[in-house]
């Protein structure tokens, strides 16, 4: 049989709560509404496989935001997060999440993933944010998937792994119904009829085209090629604040983290080619970017992870985690530069961009019950609009939208869909392999990014996003007119282009969108270079409205927790001043 | 349009002689986040079919024969 061969077929299956994506807020989720409810069915659709799929596929190196009784508190810990995003948050998400994070590391404990204690059996948390304690290593940290597909098998889960999602059904009265998928090894359709769904899709990752030019060596895992952030915009959910990008730094050319927040707790820190350090505070926030991306530029770059100057039995402590842990090939890559943290400094960068909740704010919209504007559809991870996420809060709103769903499907029936909107979109996805001739979905995806990085990457300008918008319309003339995938495998990247494009187009209409600079780099407009408080002291949302790209203002909810005015601007004094 | 295709050399290497695909063990194939390896036809033994690699692990961590490596892509090594 040739690789990869397409085969006709499309089949039908029902469930009462269908979770959409097996990395880590997916898993979480799927467990909570089982428990929640055991007699009601849950299955959990995977594009890759759950053993080994999403950001925390080899595992990760510490929990970057635990509230720890002791070490943090919940208002201190929303306090530190509504800062570092220049105001724009609704506190009682954040709260809600700093409230429940605790219990969730202890289940966590409990599954057999171990965190770092002290010799008094205390979790030892680490200070890298500016004003709080948050960070918990994780010396066993490879171990978090294994601990978790444990937990979904002896729950009985239903697990469809290799399964893309690709449209959401609902109902002609808005409610959601289910979801369309394709078999990425076989190209056969897959129906799911479902009460609730839940999207923990991740980041989208596979936005801007590295500096390395390998399309797949992106910062996340490049599988996340924003999917869910494209579903959920087809689907009329609303999406928050999408000109927040994802920007990080990371190791040069492998493009990983480099990372400080493990390495910074025991004395490395960011330093340039001086030696100097040059900014206060490593916890990422828009403005600690923009200052890494101006020493980047300025003659003092590049930028390096200094730790040659710690003791040997440290430098092989934080070695030990580094090379083992999140992204273990980090080791075999030092190794292959001779690079040796004993007597070189690791030589950084700044990632291409992104969308990413779990490390900045842009994402599906959602409220402290991690509901979406459509009912009965959710959204938790790195794809949903609480900011700054990581790990711990995927599993912490998991958790929030897996029960939630269980009591919207208890309390619903199945919503009835028009069964032509599955022949049109059986039609769109097969689309590609339909034509004998035209470009691969390599050169479409190559192109498409190619000009992500040439108009779009900050500073934004609005002449180059212009120009942007246009070139990615032709460009997207030619992957709905001209694409081809030979095979199911090819299929499943050309449907994953078409996902990138659409957060192309989002990220281009939010950004023009906000007529301001905020968020540091993240959105740094040369047209409008202040921070505009009385215009654009406001959420973004952007959504389909009448099959139109369309981006209103959204007012902050009113602070759970009060900031002060002379906390405002803790975040913004982020370089380090010459006269100290 | 023409299509060609190009030479790439690809990041993840597997030992013939220790891989037991040809007695139908799928692990790397089934693990692998991007779906780029594959069995082949002729040889019975696993092989990387797409150059579309994160460089990310699981094939060669949970290769139960230790026959899977993962180099770093030649453009980012």
């Amino acid at each position: 049989m040739a690789l990869d061969q397409i085969v006709d077929g499309l089949s039908e299956v029902s469930c009462d709560v269908l979770v959409i994506g097996g990395g880590t807020a997916g898993p979480m989720a799927a467990l909570k509404a089982k428990l929640k409810n055991p007699k009601a069915n849950v299955v959990l659709l995977e594009k890759a496989n759950v053993k080994r799929s999403g950001a925390i596929s080899m595992g990760m190196d510490g929990l970057n935001n635990a509230v720890i009784p002791g070490y943090a508190t919940p208002e201190q810990y929303t306090k530190e997060i509504t800062i570092a995003n220049d105001g724009i948050v609704d506190q009682k998400a954040v709260y809600k999440y700093a409230q429940n994070c605790y219990k969730i590391i202890e289940e966590l404990d409990s599954f057999g993933i171990r965190f770092l204690k002290n010799e008094n059996g205390d979790y030892a948390v680490k200070k890298v944010h500016h004003i709080g304690t948050y960070v918990l290593p994780m010396p066993n940290g490879e171990t978090v998937k294994k601990a978790l597909y444990r937990q979904l098998r002896r729950a009985r889960i239903l697990i469809s792994n290799r399964y893309m999602a690709t449209r959401l059904l609902k109902s002609s009265d808005g409610r959601i119904a289910g979801a369309i998928s394709v078999n990425t090894r076989t190209a056969e359709i897959l129906v799911i009829k479902a009460k609730a769904v839940i999207l923990c899709m991740g980041a989208a990752g596979r936005l801007g085209l590295p500096t390395s030019g390998y399309m797949f060596g992106t910062y996340e895992n490049a599988a996340n090629s924003g999917d869910g952030y494209a579903m959920a915009y087809h689907a009329g959910a609303a999406l928050a604040n999408l000109e927040c990008y994802q920007i990080n730094p990371l190791i040069k050319d492998y493009n990983g983290p480099a990372c400080a927040y493990v390495a910074g707790p025991f004395g490395a820190f960011t330093a340039n080619n001086e030696g100097s350090r040059f900014i206060e505070c490593d916890y990422w926030s828009g403005q600690m970017m923009l200052e890494f991306y101006n020493e980047l530029l300025s003659g003092k770059g590049p930028v390096f992870l200094q730790l040659k100057h710690l003791h040997p039995d440290t430098i092989s402590e934080i070695e030990s985690t580094l090379h083992k842990v999140e992204r273990p090939t980090r080791g075999l890559f030092q190794q292959g530069r001779g690079v040796d943290y004993r007597n070189e400094s690791i030589e950084m960068h700044i990632s291409e961009i992104g969308f990413c909740s779990g490390h900045s704010a842009s994402g599906v919209f959602v409220d402290d019950n991690a509901r979406t504007t459509v009912p009965g559809l959710y959204a938790a991870g790195d794809m949903a609009s609480v900011p700054h996420n990581y790990m711990l809060g995927a599993f912490t709103n998991g958790s929030v939208a897996g029960i939630d769903a269980m009591e919207f499907a208890d309390s619903h029936d199945f919503a009835e869909f028009d069964a032509a909107d599955v022949a049109n979109e059986r039609d769109r996805v097969l689309a590609p392999t339909k034509r004998e001739d035209g470009i691969p979905p390599n050169q479409v995806e190559y192109k498409t990014r190619r000009l992500v990085n040439d108009y779009l990457q900050p500073p934004k300008v609005t002449r180059k996003y212009e120009l942007g918008m246009r070139r990615l319309a032709e460009t997207r003339e030619d992957m709905q007119e001209h694409m081809i995938a030979r095979n199911a495998h090819e299929l499943l990247r050309a449907l994953e282009v078409q996902s990138i494009m659409d957060c192309a187009d989002m990220a281009v209409h939010a950004s023009l969108y906000r007529e301001e600079s905020r968020w540091g780099l993240y959105h740094w407009r040369t047209d409008f270079p202040e921070k505009d408080n009385e215009n654009w002291f406001c959420h973004t949302l952007l959504s389909k409205q009448n099959g139109k790209m369309t981006s209103e203002k959204r007012a902050v909810e009113p602070y759970v927790v009060p900031i002060a005015d002379d906390e405002k601007d803790l975040y913004d004094k982020q370089r380090i001043r010459a006269t100290a | 349009m023409p299509l060609a295709s190009y030479q790439t050399s690809v990041p993840v290497v597997v030992d013939d002689a220790k891989c037991i695909a040809d007695k139908g063990c799928t692990v790397c194939v089934d693990v692998c986040p991007l779906d780029v390896l594959r069995i082949s036809d002729m040889s019975g033994k696993a092989y990387m079919a797409y150059d579309e690699c994160w460089y990310c692990m699981p094939c060669e961590a949970d290769c139960p024969t230790g026959a899977v490596t993962v180099n770093i892509p030649y453009l980012l090594r």
